[in-house]
């Protein structure tokens, strides 16, 4: 094996003997733990595919240990021979799985956006509500972050009860935005900090109003830290299980919700809860491959200074 | 701006004497109350820009986040405290009824509640090997390799997934005592009866992993940025006056990632005293209450025996007992970190 750059540790060139260890580790701990992270997604697909005696008898490579079989993909209804009938449990899971996307969408979009804006105010301008400044109306936000969702889960059951928004779309979406605020708040602050404020000064100077300044100068260069931060609040929002569970019974209910309910029940059926399980991670599996760049993006904001 | 606010008012004192039936004219539920409230934010904006001008316009920016925040907790919060002092069970016809303190007196003698707190005292214990665990992945992230694109999106995999999901795939059918693959691995490696979740010690051990399992990422994406952001000149440095990998990493690196290190932990911990959802799904705080997390325990007590007020107690007692302790964390990680510069 040949030394590429000179970026190695020097002791590492003198001696190859070391160095071919040394790369045997690295290389054995990363498939190690490429292997921990990949294999119970590998195991839940293929389990998706298998009949009862192929999961008794721990049968994992298919072709080689059993043949494949649409079964668990049947009992969605989403399996190239049922895909034409009707199927109540396709119905269902479709149902949920719309719920789930527009819930998503909606809180993180409508975080992004109330979002953004009081991270902008909050980089550019001083505030005094009353007593507050900036620092704190900045802490005020960031605390949230703190809050557990028991503490405001049972309040808001009865609230909503109230209010008329329990086992709705919008009740959840309203809670959720309140859940993603912080992060999108805080990353936003962080990409407005690393605009200079020249940039808005020139646009004032040549006749932009402040919110015209906003909306054609600062919007468009920070617009790959708000695909970050949506990013980032639609993961969130999407694997949300605890409001779910506890707000909505039949006509809101999300994805997780489903799984979880299909768990509880005795006897599972394994081929057609991986099925399920597979149909709830694969929109975030194919996220996070696509989008990886802006997850990480937005997970580092404000970490590294 | 002035007559939203009279109509705002006028709505929810209107409310509250149908509610206490003083007079008939109303509506059936309180949603107009919540009409009222955005009306009274937008007009509260207009004004602010009307009255105000260029320092209104910049107020414009804040306002709808604040807004929206102070509705969404300070009143729920608020409204906790008045049920958490009440004697309330959904299931029971008598309704809501004051009962003062006798909650916190019962959550005082409740073992199954100091047994969730101990839990997430161990819980919150396990954030520091996860932090090593994600310390020693960012560190190989960082090191000269091939294909670090690829680990790097297949080490992120478990953060994306749901932690519903997870728990089945791992702790129900991966785990699954007669022929999951953990368990059958389990016995070739010699533990003759690879209960993963009928044992109190074990299940909490498996429920540590689970979460690990979905959180390392997290923590490692952080730190693996802050390795990348650290001058390769201080490497340099360190590597011309002749210390060893080993002095290098204690002596320089891990020095300068403090500061990474310790807000990777904090948020870290933050999400860990969340922790519910694999609990509740996995073992819903089996055996015997053995893995209970603080809020497993009461989404139990609302679910299964609709006590509202009780539980309502419980989680306020948790806020208390998580504000202090972040609070503490906090100036903790601030002097520990200023020493060490």
């Amino acid at each position: 094996m040949s030394v590429q750059t000179t970026d190695y540790v020097a002791s590492e060139i003198r001696s190859p003997a070391s160095f071919v260890a040394s790369r045997v580790f690295i290389y054995g701990a990363l498939a190690c733990w490429g292997f921990i992270c990949l294999f119970p997604i590998y195991w839940t697909i293929t389990t998706s595919f298998k009949t009862a005696v192929d999961v008794t008898q721990g049968h994992l490579i298919p072709f080689v240990d059993f043949q494949p079989d649409w079964k668990g993909w049947r009992s969605l209804g989403l399996s190239p021979d049922s895909i034409f009938q009707t199927s109540t449990v396709r119905d269902e899971f479709l149902k949920r799985f719309m719920n789930s996307v527009i819930t998503s969408v909606g809180a993180s979009s409508l975080a992004i956006i109330i979002g953004s804006l009081a991270a902008y105010g909050l980089t550019r301008y001083r505030y005094h509500f009353a007593w507050f400044k900036n620092e704190d109306i900045s802490f005020f936000f960031l605390s949230q972050l703190i809050l557990p969702p028991v503490v405001l889960a049972l309040p808001f059951l009865v609230l909503y009860r109230e209010v008329g928004l329990l086992d709705t779309r919008i009740g959840l979406i309203l809670l959720y935005t309140l859940m993603v605020l912080p992060i999108v708040i805080w990353i936003m602050r962080d990409q407005f900090n690393s605009i200079p404020v020249e940039l808005e000064e020139a646009a004032l100077v040549d006749g932009l109003s402040i919110w015209g300044a906003f909306f054609r100068i600062v919007m468009p260069i920070a617009l790959p830290g708000m695909v970050a931060a949506f990013i980032l609040a639609m993961v969130l929002c999407w694997n949300e299980y605890f409001f779910a569970a506890l707000l909505t019974s039949t006509d809101a209910k999300t994805i997780p919700v489903m799984v979880a309910s299909q768990t509880g029940s005795q006897g599972i059926n394994w081929w057609s809860m991986a099925a399920l399980a597979t149909a709830a991670i694969a929109p975030l599996a194919v996220i996070g491959i696509a989008l990886e760049r802006y997850l990480i993006m937005g997970m580092t904001a404000g970490a590294v200074k | 701006m002035a007559i939203a606010t009279l109509g705002l008012l006028a709505t929810i004192v209107l409310q509250i004497l149908y509610k206490t039936e003083v007079d008939t004219i109303g509506f059936e539920t309180w949603r107009p109350v919540v009409y009222a409230y955005v009306l009274w934010g937008v007009a509260i904006g207009i004004g602010q820009v009307l009255t105000r001008g260029e320092d209104g316009q910049r107020a414009l920016f804040l306002l709808p986040a604040l807004l929206f925040t102070i509705a969404m907790v300070i009143f729920p919060t608020l409204f906790g405290f008045y049920i958490a002092l009440t004697d309330w069970n959904l299931s029971s016809f008598s309704g809501r009824r004051f009962n003062g303190l006798d909650n916190f007196w019962q959550m005082l003698a409740d073992p199954y509640y100091r047994n969730a707190l101990f839990n997430m005292v161990l819980y919150v214990l396990a954030v520091l090997v996860e932090y090593v665990v994600a310390f020693g992945l960012a560190l190989l992230l960082n090191a000269q390799i091939r294909a670090r694109k690829f680990f790097r999106v297949v080490f992120l995999m478990p953060l994306m997934l749901s932690p519903v999901a997870v728990s089945w795939m791992i702790g129900k059918s991966l785990m699954e005592y007669r022929f999951g693959p953990a368990a059958t691995l389990a016995r070739h490696l010699g533990w003759e009866d690879p209960a993963f979740f009928s044992n109190p010690i074990t299940a909490r051990i498996s429920i540590m992993l689970l979460d690990a399992w979905t959180f390392i990422p997290f923590m490692m994406i952080m730190l693996l940025a802050g390795l990348q952001a650290m001058s390769r000149e201080v490497l340099e440095a360190a590597r011309v006056d002749g210390a060893t990998a080993w002095q290098t990493f204690w002596q320089v690196t891990f020095p300068l990632m403090l500061p990474v290190s310790v807000t990777a932990v904090i948020l870290r911990i933050i999400f860990k005293l969340k922790l519910a959802d694999i609990i509740i799904t996995v073992t819903s705080g089996g055996p015997g209450g053995a893995t209970d997390s603080v809020s497993s325990f009461i989404y139990r007590e609302y679910r299964d025996r609709s006590n509202v007020g009780y539980g309502t107690m419980l989680a306020m007692a948790y806020l208390v007992i998580i504000v202090v302790f972040v609070t503490w964390l906090l100036k903790f990680a601030s002097r520990f970190v200023r020493n060490v510069n």
